[in-house]
């Protein structure tokens, strides 16, 4: 249920987003998702990839600060209310979302979600009830 | 102008006798009343009847601000507490203050010695003096304060901060002098120019500046912006406070000395050793009237060289150069004193923040702004932004706390702070003093 999630700090300096990605490259990770949050002085950069260890390792090599967290990737229909449902089951249980990102899948029949929760397991039980699929790591890794 | 004609015109000659009876009235009441300043000396084998001539002092120990620390808060006070009717102090390392006494008669000296330097820098009874220096522990306020009360001028005490109700003030009640940090001063005058006063308007006709080190440049540029003379004052709370030496309008060069109260002397900045007059090295003062806190040749770390020649303005006392640097890596921010070890100890005692910080110092437009970078380390990074945001504002808040002058937290990537094999380099100070 729960997925590995590598996050990484970054100066507001041009080229350093280039600089992990190369990185990864040459190890032959592969990214499966990604999103950058900036502020004026720093960004964080969250990945997923399909070998977050190696990444997480490489990375300090190089001299990254990185750091590990779960999140949850959930399944939605990939039609107008398919995150809506999620976010309702979401309202009712009181659950605060730290932050989410979403990408859709190939096959275009559905959207995946990337949920960070403070309160992940309450969140994993609320959205289960509700009936929403949750994605194992060896899913999204090998997505 | 003079305040006090008949001192600050002294013949050498009677100057020195005063300076050396007085001298020893002090060593003898020190080694009497302070166990710590008796020990210092029963070491280096000195006793008060040692000093016969204004040489001998060279026989004295040093005073350092370690030692004042040791002594913190009272130690070296000479009189029972119940004699102190004020304390001053200045920020310290680590957070630890220095601590400063003052009997009436002290207090008394204090505002006679800034009645001079008002009066040396043009200000006159008839003056409205806008007192800007921050009111408080600090020694700036207060001192200006008192001195500028014993001149007899009507004096505005607006202390630091609220720049625009200070110059609505300053206009409204037609102010003539005004007594500020230089940074601040150019600040004020940028303030007016958005405000849509033009500073020439202002009866303002002279500022006496100090608390931090200022350039001949920077001089220029706050006579040229407000339209007024700019007059250098020095002081340090360890010695008196404000007050310790001022230019004169007449000559604007180099600061004279308040010589029948404190005994001036330059030393060589690594070996000690006593210079000749007219040599550059370490600033040490000896005071000679102070009561609850005399200080024996403090120094303190300020570099400048003793002027002898006569100046137009007929004092007598010698001049000493505008102070431009230090010894030590003590920063001056917005008149604010600044140790980054102070900075050092407030990063340790925040968990998981690592030492590896860059202290960077720039002039914008006329403020000192203070920038710490701080790396990020595993242990305090997070994937949410607003932890992050949290632990940079809670950087700047303990730093505020604790050294009571702000500054920017900026969070960098590890190892982007240069590693040195010795001591690191962690202060760039790109302003230009």
């Amino acid at each position: 249920m729960k997925v590995e999630q590598i996050a990484i700090f970054l100066e507001n300096k041009s080229g350093r987003l280039a600089e992990i990605t190369s990185i990864l490259a040459e190890k032959g990770i592969n990214i499966r998702a990604m999103s950058l949050a900036d502020t004026a002085d720093f960004g964080i950069l969250r990945l997923i990839v399909n070998d977050t260890e190696n990444a997480r390792k490489v990375l300090k090599e190089k001299g990254f600060t990185v750091g590990t967290t779960e999140v949850i990737v959930v399944e939605v229909a990939d039609k107008p209310g398919g995150l809506a449902g999620v976010l309702q089951t979401l309202k009712k249980s009181e659950i605060n979302i730290e932050y989410m990102y979403a990408f859709t899948q190939k096959s275009g029949e559905t959207g995946l979600i990337i949920f960070r929760f403070e309160k992940l397991d309450e969140a994993i039980n609320a959205l289960v009830k509700s009936g929403v699929r949750l994605l194992s790591g060896e899913e999204v890794y090998a997505i | 102008m003079l305040f006090n004609e008949e001192y600050e015109t002294l013949p050498r000659e009677a100057l020195e006798a005063l300076q050396l009876k007085r001298l020893r009235a002090q060593i003898e009441r020190v080694y009497a009343t302070v166990p710590y300043y008796r020990g210092k000396m029963d070491e280096a084998g000195v006793l008060p009847g040692d000093i016969k001539t204004l040489a001998d002092i060279s026989k004295l120990p040093f005073t350092t601000k370690e030692d004042l620390r040791k002594n913190y808060p009272f130690g070296l006070f000479t009189v029972p507490l119940e004699r102190v009717v004020r304390i001053h102090a200045s920020s310290g390392t680590t957070g630890q203050p220095t601590v400063v006494g003052y009997t009436k008669r002290d207090i008394a000296i204090w505002a006679e010695l800034m009645a001079r330097c008002l009066t040396a820098a043009g200000a006159t009874p008839k003056d409205i003096i806008h007192n800007a220096y921050g009111y408080g522990l600090f020694t700036g306020g207060l001192g200006a304060h008192y001195g500028a009360e014993n001149l007899g001028a009507t004096v505005v005490p607006i202390s630091g901060g609220n720049t625009k109700r200070q110059i609505m003030l300053m206009r409204d009640f037609g102010s003539t002098v005004l007594l500020c940090t230089p940074s601040y001063a150019l600040n004020l005058a940028e303030a007016m120019t958005d405000m849509g006063i033009d500073p020439k308007e202002m009866a303002l006709k002279v500022g006496v500046f100090g608390a931090e080190p200022w350039s001949e440049n920077m001089r220029e540029e706050i006579e040229k912006k407000l339209g007024i003379k700019a007059i250098d004052i020095y002081g340090l709370s360890e010695i008196i406070g404000p007050g310790v030496a001022i230019e004169c309008a007449e000559e604007q060069k180099g600061l004279h000395v308040m010589e029948d109260h404190f005994l001036p002397e330059i030393v060589h900045p690594e070996t000690f050793e006593p210079l000749p007059l007219g040599e550059k090295g370490e600033l040490v003062f000896t005071t000679l009237t102070k009561e609850a806190f005399p200080v024996i040749r403090y120094r303190t770390k300020d570099f400048s060289r003793l002027i002898t020649n006569p100046c137009a303005c007929g004092r007598t006392f010698f001049r000493m150069e505008k102070v431009t640097g230090r010894s030590d890596d003590m920063l001056i921010i917005r008149g604010v004193n600044v140790f980054p070890s102070q900075i050092e100890h407030v990063l340790i005692s925040i968990k998981g923040v690592e030492p590896h910080y860059q202290i960077i110092v720039n002039r914008e437009g006329s403020m000192d702004t203070l920038e710490v970078q701080v790396e990020v380390s595993d242990t305090v990074f997070s994937d949410e932004v607003k932890q992050l945001e949290g632990l940079a504002k809670k950087i700047q808040h303990e730093i505020k706390d604790l050294l009571g002058v702000s500054c920017k937290v900026k969070l960098v990537e590890p190892k982007t702070i240069q590693r040195s094999e010795g001591k690191a380099k962690r202060v760039i100070d790109n302003r230009k003093i």
